[in-house]
């Protein structure tokens, strides 16, 4: 049925049409509309065999859900930010136990300085969790592929991560289409678990695993990733089928064909990508586009198809990795290899910073002229910089920079982009 | 696309107005994107929120920096903030206020052909005769369906049904209503 909702209610509905018989969340900005929509849900009575469960922290979040998903029964979860961070721990336990555990991320920027604001700082800092991440266009996507995260995880018995743009997706309105229980019923089989905590067939989890296993179980864990790069596109395909709507798959490409110039970004920042491809191709620019959804696994093999035969390619991304430069720009590398082609790294959108039409055109123009550093910081206000430079050169004693940044700058109440 | 960009206090209601507005779009089979801005979120601080109607899948995610409209909720943010910014020439403003035009001294802003389409509506008083409370979003939203023609009140209404019990839906329905006659009306005898 389509619906104009916010994102964290489309993305509640969705998750309780995939019949959770565990939800244990701590709230936190921007995710905490998701959760609360599926507590309401549960208090209604409206998701039947459903245990909403209230803990203490992030931590205990996830290790409620190690617990329920171990005892045998489908487990949600969602967080944010700091959120993830504290509960890292149980983050990787969770993958190297193979618990099909779904969880949403409300991409948001880590501290300090604190920021409540999108970037994709939260999830890329646990990508080699062992969980398989998956990056969301739209509001629609985001619910889709919340279906199809129950599937891929119980599928391959591994942890799967949607994440969304915080704000951006998270609190924005939209017509989304919300399927009906008999659909989503017919793409989600009841869950059977691989491995349960049964009192009537006892076994134990969790070994202590020397080195004369530990790499065979990583190996086995990075095995099933390489399995869920083929299952992935399979479920996209059926759920295509079954929905309607083309959702997911490991990435899309937009007007790639003859492109000279590629942009690759993960995330809502796609469309305003396709929308500046469209105006630029209007004026005979060879300009196309990747957005790739499964970051983990990475799609090697068809990053290198999409891209192998442009002549640069910008990597738009809203993380940085400080003292290296982009992420996701290492896995396109990576995905290149033995093809001498321009690569750009491109930071923007860090802690909310909006990414305009405007900006990327004058990007995607300087990318086409190949007057690009390696790295570019978009938007970055150059003055700003300096000015704290040479503060910080004048005296010993500086004080936090981020306060006298902020002093600099004065309000910015007053200023609308 | 028609953008629209909403300036008000935190607790106004910005973004629950920038929300009605994108059902009431959608209730007419159109594509709309509403969102609030990225700013902090304080009772009593300037906020913003947006709305984008098209007839066609919105992509692009960027704030509304060039709006083809513009509804203040709270005309002290005039002193604050460069709530003009990006508007074009002939851009609707819909301004919550008692105060006429040159009271407010924005004579300079709405003469002439090349200036902005500037309106008064007093929905603040609105809201406090029809809701009981200083809610001024339903009016606005009358008013704004008046000034522009972009959305029908009959959208705004059932947007509004939509959004709160019957109850507190009819009163708001009272308010949008009256807002769409007076602002009808200034239409008619203005030369906007």
């Amino acid at each position: 049925m389509l619906k104009q909702t916010e994102g964290s209610h489309a993305v509640a509905e969705a998750v309780a049409l995939c019949r959770p018989q565990v939800i244990c969340a701590y709230p936190i900005t921007p995710q905490t509309h998701i959760v609360e929509g599926l507590g309401e849900m549960v208090k209604a009575g409206e998701l039947a065999d459903c245990e909403f469960i209230n803990v203490e922290s992030e931590f205990a979040a996830m290790s409620v859900a190690i617990g329920s998903s171990a005892a045998g029964v489908r487990t949600y979860t969602a967080t944010s930010s700091q959120g993830l961070l504290f509960m890292a721990e149980a983050v990787y336990n969770a993958a190297g136990l193979g618990l099909p555990i779904v969880m949403t991320i409300g991409n948001r920027a880590i501290g300090a300085p604190i920021n409540i604001w999108n970037d994709h700082s939260d999830s890329m800092s646990m990508r080699d969790a062992g969980w398989i991440q998956l990056f969301a266009e739209t509001n629609q996507e985001a619910l889709d592929l919340h279906i199809q995260a129950f599937r891929l995880a119980e599928e391959l018995s591994c942890p799967v991560m949607v994440c969304m743009d915080g704000f951006i997706l998270t609190h924005a309105y939209e017509r989304v289409d919300i399927p009906t229980q008999e659909q989503v019923d017919a793409f989600l089989p009841r869950y059977q678990p691989r491995q349960l905590l049964d009192p009537a067939d006892p076994v134990s989890f969790g070994a202590l695993v020397g080195p004369e296993a530990f790499t065979e179980v990583r190996y086995l864990q990075h095995h099933k990733q390489l399995r869920a790069i083929g299952l992935i596109p399979q479920l996209a395909a059926a759920f295509s089928k079954q929905f309607g709507r083309n959702s997911g798959g490991l990435l899309r490409t937009y007007r790639t064909e003859d492109a000279e110039t590629i942009v690759v970004a993960l995330g809502s920042v796609n469309g305003t990508v396709q929308d500046v491809v469209d105006e630029m191709r209007e004026r005979g620019v060879r300009i196309g586009s990747v957005s790739i959804c499964s970051f983990r696994p990475f799609p090697l093999a068809a990053l290198r198809a999409a891209l192998e035969h442009a002549k640069r390619v910008v990597v738009l991304e809203k993380c940085l990795a400080v003292g290296l430069g982009g992420i996701v720009s290492d896995g396109v590398r990576k995905s290149l290899s033995g093809i001498a082609l321009k690569g750009y790294t491109v930071i923007a959108g860090l802690g909310g910073r909006a990414i305009t039409r405007a900006s990327l055109t004058r990007l995607f123009e300087d990318a086409g002229r190949d007057e690009l550093e390696q790295v570019t910081f978009l938007d970055l206000n150059a003055d700003v910089v300096s000015f704290e430079l040479e503060r910080e050169s004048k005296t010993r004693r500086t004080g936090p920079t981020a306060e006298a940044i902020l002093r600099h700058i004065g309000t910015v109440a007053a200023s609308i982009g | 696309m028609f953008q629209v960009r909403i300036h008000g206090r935190g607790g106004q209601g910005v973004v629950s107005g920038a929300e009605i507005l994108s059902v009431a779009a959608f209730l007419e089979g159109k594509h709309a994107q509403a969102f609030p801005s990225f700013g902090s979120e304080r009772t009593g601080a300037p906020v913003m929120a947006f709305c984008r109607i098209d007839d066609k899948e919105i992509r692009v995610r960027e704030p509304v920096l060039q709006p083809d409209a513009l509804i203040i909720q709270d005309s002290t943010l005039l002193q604050q903030v460069d709530l003009f910014e990006g508007l074009p020439v002939r851009g609707y403003v819909l301004l919550n206020s008692t105060h006429s035009i040159d009271e407010l001294g924005l004579g300079a802003f709405s003469r002439g052909p090349r200036k902005y389409r500037l309106h008064m509506l007093p929905a603040t008083e609105l809201a406090v005769k029809h809701v009981g409370r200083a809610v001024p979003n339903a009016a606005l939203l009358g008013g704004f369906a008046a000034i522009t023609g972009v959305i029908a009140l009959a959208s705004v209404v059932a947007a509004i049904r939509q959004k709160f019990p019957s109850k507190i839906a009819e009163k708001n329905v009272a308010a949008a209503t009256e807002a769409f006659e007076l602002a009808s009306k200034a239409l008619e005898t203005s030369d906007a």
